[in-house]
C-alpha cells in the first residue's frame, strides 16, 4: 500500500480571504496540522481549484485531503474525490458568516478559523477510505408478505421494475380484505359513484406475470439473515416447507376489523347490528338488488354509526376501544349508503357522525351521497338496541337535544386493527424472564411466537417494532416508509390506518424502498439516511468485554450475538448511525472514516487558551442531520454567535461516546453542548432511537462530572430541529453567557 | 290549519325534507348542507334569530316541520348575502331563507304579526291594487297596522318628516284619493293571477 500523503487546501473565496489571514491559516495547517502540502486558492470550488486538488491526487500521491472552505454540506459535487479521504474545515458558514464583523473580533475570529483548520487536519489523519461491504452474491428478489391490495400492488410494482417477487398469502386466494367488498370508493374524477374493486384484474395480472411466484395457504415459518440474503422458510398449511432466498421484504399484512362484539353499548353482537364488513356481506348476497337483513326482511331504513369504538372519548366511541381514527370508515359508510340508495332511493339512510373525515377527494364523494339523498346527522350515538326493529339513541349535536331513531339495520363503522405480529416490548420483557429461568415465561414465548408474522431470527424479536397503537414500524414524522428493520418495509393498513388508494400508494413506496435496499446491498452501501455510505462498523473483538450494550442499543437490530456473546455485525442491516460506537464502553467499535479517534483528535486539536486569557472554549457536538444544517443556516442568515464554540458534526447524537465529553473537559474545555433531534413519541431522530439513547446516557454523566469536580451545567443537551437556525444561535450565546457566569473550567493547564 | 297545510301534511307525512325540496324555492339545496356553521357565524343578525340557518337545515332534515315553518328566523334575514358568499358548499342560503318564509306564509304557519311579514303583506297588497306603489297609502297603512290609537301616535311622530317631504314635492297629499296607477289594471291583475297559477303548479300547491 502506498504511503499516506496529507494535503490541505484553503479557499479564500466567498469573503474568507477578506476577513481571515489566509497566510496564517496556511502556516497553521503546515505547522500544527503537519500537512505535507498546503495550498490556498481564491476560488477553490471552480474548475481550476478542483483541478488543482485532482492533479495533486493524480500526480503528487496525495491520499488525504483537508479542504478548508465552506461547510461540508456545501459544494459536495465539486469536492467529491472518491479515491481519497476528505475532511472539511468549515470556514465560511462556521466562521466568517457567524462571527460578528469588525476588527474587534479579528483575533477571536482568526483563532476560530485556525482551530477549524487544525481540527480538519487532525480528523483527516485518522480517516481511512472505506472499502464498502461487498458480498460475493446477494439476492435481488423481493418477498411480499400478504396478498391483499397492498401486497399485490407492491408485487406488481416491483415486478414491473424488473425484480423477481415472491408473494406469501395466508388464505387460499389473492385479494385480501378487498375481495369481500362489493365495490370500492372511487379513486378518480368525478368521484361520484362506487367503483369495481379491481381485485380480480390484479390477481389475474399477478398470475400472468412470470416474475411473480405466489405461495397460497402459506405463512412464514422463519426469516433469517439480512438484506440481500434473507432466507425465508415458507410453510404451507399441509406443513410442507419451501425455502426462498430474497433480498428485501415488504410486509403488507393488512388489518382485521375491530371485533364488533366488543361494542356492547352500541348493540354489537345483537341482531341486525352489523359492522361494515357485515354489510358488505349482505350487499354481496343482494347482488345489486334490494339489500335484505339476515332474517330476510328488506331493509327500508338504515343508520350508520361512525367512529364506533374509535377515537377514544372524542368521537362516537368510548375510551376502552380504539384510540385512533381509522381514516377510511367515513368514505366507506358513504359508499355503503349508496348501495342502498342506488338500489332503492326511498330507503332512509342516515349517517351519524361527529366529524366527517373524507381524505383525498372524498369531499366530492360525500357531496354525491348528499345528492342521492343520504342524510348526514352530526350527533353522538349513546346507545343502539338491535333486534327486529333497531333503535338508535343519540344526541343531535346541532340542535343540542337527545332523541332517537328507528331503523331496520344499524351499521357500526368499526376501526382497523393492524396485523403486525408480536409486540416487541412485551416480547423483550417475557424473554428476559425466560432467560432468567422462568418456565411459565418460556411457555409464553412459544405461545407469543405463534402470533408472529415474519418469525425473524433477530435477537430483538420475531417481528418489526411497533408503534403506540400496535401499528408496524415506520419513521412516522420524517420518513414514513422507513423502518427500524433495514430491508423490511411495512405497507398498507399494517403501518397506519388507511383506505385502498392510500394503501396502493403506500405499497408502491414500499416496493421502491425494497428495491433501493437490494441495490444498496449489492453495492455494499448503506440505506437511508446515510444512503450510499460505504463505511460500516468494525469491532476489535479482542478488546470486547461482551457487555452487550451495542447489541441491545442498536436501533436497527443489526447486531446479533454469538454463543460467547460477542457481537456479530450484520452490515446489510446497519444504517451507519454509530450508536454502537457511542455505546461501547471500551471503544472497540469504529468506522473507517468516523471513529472515537477522528472526533477525539479534533477535540484535542483545538487550542485551549490558558485561564488568564479568559477565553472559554465550548465543544458543540451537533447532529449532522438537523442541528448542523441549522448551524449552517444560521450562517446563511448571517446570524451571529459566539466565537468560543467549536462545532463538530456527528452522525447522530447516539454515536457520541462519553469519552469525548470527559476528554474535552479534562483538557480544559469549559463546556460541552450537544444538539440532536427530538426524541419521544413524536421523535425526529433520523435513526429513531439515537437521540433518545444519547439523552439517557447524558442523564448519567452527572456522576462523572462530580468526580471531576465540575458543575453539572458544563454538559448540556438540546433538541434542535432543522428549522431552528435562529434558536441555535441564541442557544449558543446563552450557553456561553452561562459558562462565563459559572466561571472558566478549573481543568485548564 | 289552512287547507294547503292539511294537504301538505297528508302528502308528505313525515318527510319534511322532501316537502322542502319540492315546494320551497331552492329547497333542493338543503340536503347539501355539511353543517359547518359558517353561515351561523357570518350572520350579522345571528344573535337575534331563534334558529341559525345551520339549525334550520338540520331541523328540516330531522323533520321538525312546525318548528321550522313557525320560526321567525327566515323573516329576520336582511339579505346581506354574507352567508351565500361564505358557504363552502355554495348553498344559496339567503334565497332558501326567503323561500322558506314564503312557503310558511302560504301555508299560514308563519308567526302571526311578525313585523317583516306584515310589512311585506301591506306592500304587496298596495302594489297589486293599481300596479304602482302608493307611498302615502302604504305609509298610512303601516302607521295604523297596530290599531287606530297607535296609528295616530305614529302619524304625529312622523309629522315633521311628512311635511318636509310635501314641501320638497316628494309626497303628494292628493294621492289619498285614488292616486297614480297603471293604464291596464285588469291586465296587471290577470298577469299576477297567471304567475301565481304557474308558480303553484310548479310547486305542487295547486
Amino acid at each position: 500500500m502506498a504511503e499516506n500523503k496529507f494535503a490541505a487546501y484553503i479557499c479564500s473565496g466567498c469573503g474568507i480571504g477578506d476577513v481571515l489571514d489566509v497566510k496564517g491559516l496556511e502556516g497553521t495547517a503546515k505547522k500544527d496540522g503537519k500537512m505535507a502540502e498546503v495550498k490556498s486558492h481564491p476560488f477553490l470550488c471552480n474548475a481550476e481549484g478542483v483541478q488543482l486538488i485532482k492533479d495533486d491526487i493524480a500526480n503528487n500521491g496525495v491520499t488525504h485531503v483537508c479542504i478548508a472552505a465552506c461547510s461540508r454540506r456545501a459544494k459536495t459535487e465539486a469536492f467529491n474525490f472518491p479515491e481519497v479521504a476528505v475532511s472539511r474545515a468549515n470556514l465560511r458558514e462556521g466562521v466568517i458568516w457567524v462571527i460578528a464583523e469588525g476588527s474587534d473580533h479579528d483575533e477571536i475570529r482568526q483563532e476560530m478559523a485556525e482551530d477549524y483548520v487544525r481540527m480538519g487536519c487532525a480528523e483527516v489523519k485518522k480517516m481511512a477510505l472505506p472499502d464498502g461491504n461487498l458480498k460475493e452474491s446477494s439476492s435481488k428478489r423481493i418477498l411480499v408478505v400478504g396478498g391483499g391490495i397492498s401486497g399485490m400492488t407492491a408485487a406488481l410494482a416491483a415486478a414491473d421494475a424488473g425484480y423477481e417477487v415472491v408473494i406469501v398469502e395466508k388464505t387460499g386466494e389473492l385479494g385480501g380484505f378487498a375481495r369481500n367488498l362489493v365495490k370500492r370508493v372511487p379513486f378518480s374524477g368525478p368521484y361520484a359513484e362506487p367503483q369495481a374493486t379491481g381485485v380480480e384484474d390484479m390477481a389475474a395480472k399477478i398470475g400472468a406475470n412470470s416474475r411473480i411466484t405466489v405461495h397460497l395457504n402459506s405463512t412464514l415459518a422463519e426469516t433469517a439473515g439480512a438484506p440481500g440474503r434473507f432466507k425465508a422458510k415458507i410453510a404451507q398449511e399441509s406443513g410442507a416447507i419451501t425455502e426462498e432466498l430474497v433480498g428485501a421484504i415488504v410486509q403488507a399484512t393488512g388489518f382485521t376489523p375491530y371485533d364488533v362484539n366488543k361494542l356492547t353499548e352500541l348493540g354489537g353482537g345483537q341482531d341486525n347490528v352489523v359492522d361494515q364488513a357485515g354489510l358488505e356481506a349482505l350487499a354481496k348476497s343482494a347482488n345489486g338488488g334490494v339489500i335484505k337483513r339476515a332474517d330476510g326482511k328488506e331493509v327500508k331504513s338504515v343508520v350508520f354509526v361512525q367512529c364506533a369504538g374509535q377515537r377514544g372519548s372524542g368521537g362516537n366511541g368510548n375510551g376502552h376501544h380504539l384510540e385512533y381514527c381509522s381514516g377510511h370508515c367515513c368514505a366507506t359508510s358513504i359508499k355503503q349508503a349508496m348501495y342502498f340508495k342506488d338500489a332503492n332511493p326511498d330507503v332512509d339512510t342516515v349517517v351519524m357522525y361527529s366529524d366527517l373525515r373524507v381524505p383525498g377527494m372524498g369531499e366530492d364523494f360525500y357531496r354525491s351521497a348528499q345528492q342521492k339523498g343520504v342524510i348526514f346527522t352530526k350527533s353522538k350515538v349513546n346507545k343502539v338496541a338491535g333486534g327486529g326493529s333497531c333503535k338508535v339513541d343519540f344526541k343531535d349535536l346541532i340542535l343540542d337535544e337527545d332523541t332517537s331513531v328507528d331503523a331496520d339495520l344499524v351499521v357500526l363503522a368499526t376501526g382497523q386493527v393492524p396485523n403486525a405480529g408480536v409486540n416487541l416490548d412485551k416480547w423483550t420483557e417475557i424473554v428476559t424472564l425466560a432467560d432468567g429461568g422462568d418456565a411459565a415465561a418460556k411457555a409464553q414465548t412459544i405461545e407469543m411466537k405463534k402470533g408472529s408474522v415474519l418469525n425473524l431470527e433477530y435477537r430483538q424479536g420475531p417481528d418489526m417494532p411497533q408503534f403506540k397503537y400496535g401499528f408496524a414500524d415506520s419513521h412516522f414524522i420524517c420518513f414514513p416508509y422507513e423502518t427500524r428493520r433495514t430491508g423490511i418495509y411495512a405497507a398498507g393498513p399494517v403501518r397506519r390506518p388507511m383506505d385502498m388508494l392510500q394503501a396502493q400508494e403506500d405499497a408502491t413506496g414500499a416496493a421502491l424502498k425494497a428495491i433501493q435496499a437490494v441495490e444498496n446491498v449489492e453495492k455494499g452501501r448503506a440505506a437511508h439516511p446515510r444512503a450510499g455510505d460505504l463505511s460500516f462498523p468494525k469491532a476489535r473483538l479482542e478488546g470486547c468485554t461482551q457487555c452487550k450494550r451495542c447489541t441491545v442499543e442498536c436501533p436497527f437490530g443489526a447486531i446479533d450475538e454469538d454463543e460467547k456473546r460477542f457481537p456479530v455485525f450484520n452490515e446489510e442491516r446497519c444504517r451507519r448511525c454509530g450508536t454502537c460506537m457511542g455505546a461501547c464502553p471500551v471503544r472497540v467499535i469504529s468506522f473507517e472514516n468516523y471513529s472515537c479517534d477522528t472526533v477525539g483528535s479534533q477535540i484535542k486539536a483545538v487550542n485551549v487558551p490558558d485561564e488568564f486569557e479568559e477565553k472559554p472554549r465550548i465543544l458543540l457536538l451537533a447532529c449532522e442531520n438537523d442541528a448542523y444544517p441549522a448551524l449552517d443556516m444560521a450562517g446563511l442568515q448571517r446570524l451571529t454567535y459566539s466565537a468560543y464554540v467549536r462545532a463538530i458534526p456527528v452522525r447522530c447524537l447516539g454515536s457520541v461516546n462519553t469519552i469525548w465529553i470527559t476528554d474535552s473537559l479534562n483538557s480544559g474545555y469549559d463546556g460541552v453542548m450537544m444538539m440532536g433531534c427530538k426524541h419521544g413519541d413524536d421523535y425526529q431522530c433520523h435513526f429513531v432511537k439515537g437521540s433518545e439513547l444519547a439523552g439517557y446516557r447524558m442523564s448519567k454523566i452527572g456522576d462523572t462530572l462530580k468526580q471531576m469536580g465540575l458543575e453539572e451545567e458544563r454538559v448540556i443537551t438540546h433538541e434542535v430541529a432543522i428549522t431552528d437556525h435562529e434558536r441555535v444561535a441564541k442557544l449558543i450565546n446563552d450557553y456561553v453567557a452561562q459558562i462565563q457566569e459559572i466561571g472558566l473550567s478549573p481543568m485548564k493547564f | 290549519m289552512s287547507d294547503l297545510n292539511t294537504q301538505a301534511v297528508a302528502r308528505y307525512k313525515n318527510n319534511f325534507l322532501k316537502e322542502v325540496e319540492e315546494r320551497v324555492e331552492d329547497g333542493h339545496w338543503v340536503k347539501m348542507c355539511m353543517q359547518c356553521g359558517v353561515c351561523a357565524g357570518s350572520c350579522p343578525l345571528g344573535p337575534a334569530w331563534q334558529h341559525s340557518p345551520q339549525k334550520i337545515f338540520m331541523m328540516i332534515r330531522a323533520g321538525k316541520r312546525e318548528e321550522v315553518l313557525g320560526s321567525d328566523s327566515m323573516w329576520m334575514c336582511t339579505s346581506c348575502y354574507n352567508c351565500i358568499v361564505r358557504c363552502p358548499r355554495k348553498l344559496p342560503i339567503t334565497h332558501i331563507m326567503h323561500g322558506l318564509a314564503n312557503y310558511a306564509h302560504r301555508l299560514d304557519l308563519a308567526p302571526k304579526g311578525q313585523p317583516t311579514r306584515e310589512i311585506a303583506r301591506l306592500f304587496w297588497d298596495n302594489l297589486v291594487k293599481t300596479g304602482r306603489v302608493n307611498e302615502l297609502k302604504f305609509s298610512l297603512a303601516m302607521y295604523f297596522k297596530d290599531g287606530f290609537a297607535q296609528g295616530i301616535k305614529n302619524a304625529m311622530a312622523m309629522q315633521g318628516i311628512g311635511l318636509g317631504l310635501m314641501k320638497a314635492k316628494r309626497l303628494n297629499p292628493m294621492e289619498i284619493v285614488g292616486g297614480h296607477k297603471c293604464k291596464d289594471i285588469p291586465g296587471i291583475h290577470k298577469m299576477v293571477a297567471k304567475a301565481r297559477e304557474i308558480e303553484d303548479r310548479r310547486r305542487g300547491l295547486a
